[in-house]
């Protein structure tokens, strides 16, 4: 059994009206104290106005050795494009 | 900083395939062959992810270990300007320690085990931080040439095949050029001084040239484990072939302080378009690798004393957490 402190990811929102992007992650004993540690080490050159932490077991995750049938619906339904549809050039605004 | 892959005990001996499922193997080759990144629960040999373990952490151990030769001149800066900048250097590469480590783990290897075998001895890190920091210049020296050929090195590893690594050595680079900057301009000012300091910048060049073109690993006729490393995108340039580029490119940049390169048999080659420069000392290497450089022990100890006096630290953090939680269940 590993002593380590959990491990949380941290997400960065680099500046107002972007989303939080996952940067990397840290080990700390609670989430007051990831933040900081987060501030330490992905924030030393101004990247972010607002940090996340979640610990990282509490992500669930799609298997990826089932992303084929997994995103399969997605891949065979090209009338959900706009690009599918055969639009004259005549017609414009569209 | 940067450790080239140094293996442990025999850094020649291949990592041997297991008998993973071959259709796997297949698979997984070609998608590497693609340019394609592998991601931490994508199914990968285990040898790719035993080499990977063992480079990603010698890594981040030279970034941890490399604090300390610097650190030794921080209540020491000549001014309060080149203190500043020297403190967030090093901030900096605890932080490239880390980022590391934390790839490391994707990889299903724990801090504590990584932590245990560099304070154990078992687990190498670069060569180059068992040598001495004797004078201030060695502070610019190391700037200049110890993050110039770990950016060299580094560089290439941004389109390693492991997500992960990559990820982290895009954040390592854009953070390093300034550390080669700031070396670079105490060399300036020291050439540029008395004689005595041109001398102590001089002397510094003397005593990291040869340690820093070593940072670049064992020759490629020596270095047996790089065929599958290139086949796996683990490793995307040869040894010497950076070494090669190392030396052209700071040729120039020691010409512009006024000072030699230790090296008599360093010489333009117009016709090969690049220098002849002499043989490092690969005995000295080896030696360093096996822990018999300079340094070695003072750095360990340095280490293990840094880690057990900043144990009541992170007991106290446990202890505030777990308090906390049985209020809460309370």
């Amino acid at each position: 059994m590993s002593r380590d402190w959990p491990l949380w990811e941290v997400f960065i929102r680099s500046k107002g009206g972007l989303s939080h992007k996952h940067v990397g992650s840290v080990h700390a004993p609670d989430g007051e104290l990831a933040v900081r540690h987060a501030r330490d080490v992905y924030t030393r050159r101004l990247e972010g106005v607002s940090l996340w932490v979640v610990q990282s077991s509490d992500i669930v995750a799609s298997d990826p050795a089932a992303a084929g049938p997994l995103f399969e619906p997605a891949e065979t339904k090209v009338y959900r494009h706009p690009t599918f549809y055969d639009i004259p050039d005549a017609v414009t605004h569209i | 900083m940067y450790t080239t892959e140094l293996g442990t005990p025999d850094p020649r001996a291949p990592v041997p395939l297991s008998k993973d499922d071959s259709d796997l193997v297949a698979a997984f080759e070609a998608r590497v062959a693609a340019d394609e990144f592998i991601e931490p629960k994508d199914w990968m040999p285990a040898a790719y992810r035993k080499t990977l373990v063992r480079q990603i952490s010698q890594h981040a151990h030279s970034e941890i270990v490399g604090m300390l030769p610097e650190g030794n001149w921080l209540t020491r800066a000549p001014s309060l300007r080149r203190k500043a900048v020297l403190l967030a250097k090093v901030q900096d590469e605890g932080g490239h320690g880390l980022y590391l480590y934390c790839a490391a783990e994707t990889l299903g290897t724990s801090r504590e085990e990584m932590t245990e075998a560099l304070h154990s001895g078992k687990a190498k890190y670069s060569t180059i931080f068992n040598y001495p920091t004797l004078t201030w210049a060695d502070i610019g020296a190391i700037g200049w040439l110890v993050d110039g050929a770990a950016i060299m090195n580094q560089v290439p590893l941004q389109r390693t095949s492991y997500g992960p690594y990559a990820r982290a050595m895009v954040k390592v680079c854009k953070e390093e050029s300034f550390h080669q900057r700031q070396g670079y301009e105490i060399m300036m000012v020291m050439a540029r001084g008395t004689p005595e300091q041109k001398a102590m910048a001089q002397d510094a060049l003397n005593r990291w040239w040869w340690p820093s073109l070593m940072m670049f690993g064992p020759p490629d006729a020596n270095s047996p484990n790089s065929a599958q490393s290139f086949r796996w995108r683990i490793k995307r340039d040869s040894n010497d072939g950076l070494r090669q580029k190392f030396v052209d490119i700071t040729v120039p940049q020691a010409e512009f302080l006024g000072l030699t390169l230790p090296d008599p048999d360093l010489k333009w080659k117009e016709e090969k378009g690049r220098h002849d420069f002499g043989e490092v000392d690969w005995n000295e290497f080896y030696a360093v690798v096996r822990g018999e450089g300079p340094t070695a022990k003072e750095r360990m100890k340095d280490r293990r004393e840094a880690w057990e006096q900043g144990a009541w630290v992170r007991e106290a953090a446990q202890a505030h957490e777990t308090k906390r939680r049985a209020k809460l269940a309370a």
